[in-house]
């Protein structure tokens, strides 16, 4: 069949081109290569930055929020209980943060070259997914240290991988979208991302949540996956109405911010 | 036999911007909401469009090698724009039936800390090549940028004519069906340059169809058979090249605007801005045709913005032939004759030039002025402020006309010995 493409004023909502994504899939694995390689050029340390983060948050938390604010930790040690919360937020956290500056950023791109623009943001959860992996190194030294067993609900983890993933870019892709034409979100981002950690439950159980407002606090799709990743990690039961609801608002934020991205990326070349 | 359909047809395509939203660049939330609040019931957008295209229609056969030529502003890089797929059009449409690249700038997708051979896999990839496509023609790439031995060295470190030539020799090696390149191909040194554009001229001879914008008139004439002249977003003229062309730079000379003062396509702070540009002869009238080997003067005023207090002024005359060559770069600062002390509200600053050593043919110069707020600051900077014409002469007081043939002519002296 001959190649035609059609170039015309868009109105409205257009559909994903999942065939065109899939064309472009090794430009998207080059963009997070290239953010792998830039990130730890010329640093010393390099890839153990990835550690420092998580590590450091979580002797600090240990410390104030564990040992002198004793806030309960369904029964485990609190190091391990907040770090096992650590992975998945300072992975969300990362994402929306990088992603909501990666468009901005590569406005050099963006004004030169046609790609699917859905590329530059996802980009990002590349890097902050071999992030998580180096940091998932620490976990595993300390549940050997404190003799967690592992159990079969560990197998959740690939399922919870994705939705972490899923909410991440979601709210990634919305914040790149409008940084590009509000730059007021670049001050907006790391101050919503400090309120955000203390309304996701990273340093203190859901369980110290009253029943009755729960599915509140699941609105938040990070509650139930954080709370779900511990679960999984640690051997706790699932917490299944509250995984459920934040899973759903997942998948609701993740494909409003790809429709509200699509939308908003045909002006990109002409305002950014 | 049927004839192929047009690779590319371009349909009543126009492009529109808001000047209001371009100026500001960006937005802020407190904006939007203080203009919903000032005029609640103005729809975005109003009588502060710019159509940088109105009603384009014109088709490219398969194979085919076109020109885009125009003024700077006439809409010809929207264009290139539209048809790579970066921006959108407001109205038309364009048919496209084969893959396209596009070359809009040097270097796309470079990254400063990076390696050369890196970069090679980065920048290709945002070119629109594979990884197997890049390694396949990965050493033919370094060997075209000369660049072998520095292949690991993160391209912060390579000088402007390393990093050029390895950025045009990604490009060059590009393989799709349609290819747009904008205005790249000044690059690098001079046999850097000639090598480009042979690779070009391959290109474009190995029935590929290929759109250039370029302001080498005379490159464009050796390439493509076929031009389209642009101007304020509408294709005045599409046919041959030379004949194009030579219409254009009439275009150009007719449309030369003395007065600089409405002028919005210049760049600086603004404190300091041209108002008007000529040339006089040695009894101040203005001129526009001179005779090689006469003295001229290029004159220009200036005004300053009001409360800025501007001090020590700098001005230069750039004179290029119509084909873009620098020929000349008269400054104040080469010969210290800079303005010191603090500017006058108005004032005017005259190049004396005793004899003028240019031969013939049609002249357009920049004007620049930079101030020493801060070391160099550039207050005012106006492309293709003025044209002149200059016409053969006496140049030499032998009675005879020197020869046409040459851009510039100069005192020189002759002896043979044995």
């Amino acid at each position: 069949m001959p190649y035609e493409l059609i170039l015309r004023p868009r109105k409205g909502l257009s559909a994903l081109n999942l065939k065109e994504l899939f064309a472009y899939r090794e430009l998207l694995y080059f963009l997070a290569w290239r953010n792998v390689k830039v990130r730890y050029k010329q640093t010393a340390i390099g890839a153990a930055w990835a550690i420092v983060q998580p590590f450091m948050n979580m002797i600090v938390f240990s410390i104030f929020f564990g040992a002198l604010a004793k806030v309960p930790s369904d029964g485990l040690p609190y190091p391990i209980f907040v770090y096992a919360g650590l992975l998945p937020w300072t992975f969300f956290s990362n994402v929306i943060r990088m992603a909501g500056n990666s468009v901005v950023e590569d406005e050099k791109l963006i004004t030169k070259v046609y790609f699917p623009r859905l590329i530059i943001p996802s980009s990002v959860a590349g890097v902050e997914l071999l992030d998580f992996g180096v940091a998932f190194i620490i976990y595993v030294l300390m549940m050997l240290y404190y003799h967690i067993p592992l159990t079969a609900q560990i197998l959740a983890v690939p399922f919870l991988l994705l939705l972490m993933v899923i909410a991440a870019l979601g709210v990634g892709l919305i914040l790149s979208a409008l940084t590009v034409v509000y730059r007021d979100f670049r001050y907006v981002l790391p101050f919503m991302i400090q309120l955000w950690m203390y309304v996701s439950p990273v340093i203190y159980p859901v369980s110290i949540i009253p029943e009755k407002w729960r599915f509140l606090v699941a609105l938040n799709p990070m509650a139930g996956i954080i709370d779900a990743f511990r679960s999984a990690l640690l051997g706790k039961p699932f917490d299944i109405p509250t995984l459920s609801v934040s899973a759903i608002v997942a998948v609701v934020i993740f494909v409003s911010g790809i429709a509200y991205f699509q939308k908003l990326e045909r002006t990109f070349a002409d305002i950014i | 036999m049927t004839t192929p359909l047009p690779i590319i047809e371009v349909q009543h395509l126009s492009k529109k911007y808001s000047l209001g939203k371009k100026r500001e660049m960006y937005r802020t939330f407190r904006d939007t909401i203080m203009e919903r609040m000032s005029h609640p019931l103005k729809k975005e957008g109003g009588t502060n469009d710019f159509w940088a295209l109105k009603d384009i229609n014109f088709t490219v056969q398969p194979g085919e090698v076109l020109g885009i030529i125009g003024k700077n502003g006439a809409g010809k890089s929207t264009l290139l724009k539209i048809l790579s797929r970066i921006t959108d059009p407001s109205g038309g449409q364009v048919i496209m039936r084969g893959r396209v690249a596009s070359l809009l700038e040097v270097g796309t997708g470079f990254h400063p800390e990076l390696s050369g051979r890196e970069n090679i896999y980065l920048s290709g990839s945002v070119l629109g090549m594979g990884k197997e496509e890049i390694d396949k023609k990965f050493d033919e790439i370094v060997a075209f940028a000369e660049i072998e031995k520095f292949l690991e060295l993160p391209i912060k470190r390579y000088s402007s004519g390393m990093y050029m030539r390895l950025a045009f020799s990604v490009a060059a090696h590009l393989d799709p069906e349609i290819l747009l390149v904008d205005e790249v191909l000044a690059v690098g040194d001079i046999a850097f340059q000639k090598k480009c554009l042979g690779k070009m001229d391959s290109v474009a001879k190995g029935g590929r169809t290929v759109i250039f914008v370029s302001h080498q008139l005379e490159f464009l004439a050796q390439l493509c058979k076929r031009c389209l002249l642009v101007d304020k977003g509408e294709i005045v003229e599409d046919g041959p090249s030379r004949e194009v062309i030579s219409h254009y730079i009439q275009l150009v000379r007719n449309a030369a605007p003395t007065s600089l003062r409405e002028r919005k396509d210049r760049q600086g702070e603004g404190r300091v801005r041209f108002t008007e540009t000529w040339l006089e002869d040695t009894q101040g009238n203005r001129v526009h045709r001179i005779v090689s080997g006469e003295p001229v003067k290029i004159v220009a005023t200036y005004e300053t913005q009001a409360g800025a207090e501007v001090t020590n002024l700098a001005v230069s005359f750039a004179v290029m032939t119509i084909h873009g060559i620098v020929v000349l770069d008269l400054g104040t600062d080469t010969s210290a004759s800079d303005y010191f002390g603090v500017v006058p509200a108005r004032g005017r600053v005259e190049c004396s030039i005793p004899r003028m050593h240019l031969n013939s043919g049609e002249f357009v110069y920049n004007v620049l002025a930079r101030s020493a707020k801060s070391g160099n600051e550039v207050e005012d900077w106006v492309k293709q402020a003025g044209t002149f014409t200059v016409e053969p002469g006496d140049y030499y007081g032998t009675g005879h006309i020197a020869g046409t043939a040459s851009l510039v002519v100069m005192d020189h002296h002759w002896k043979f010995s044995d």
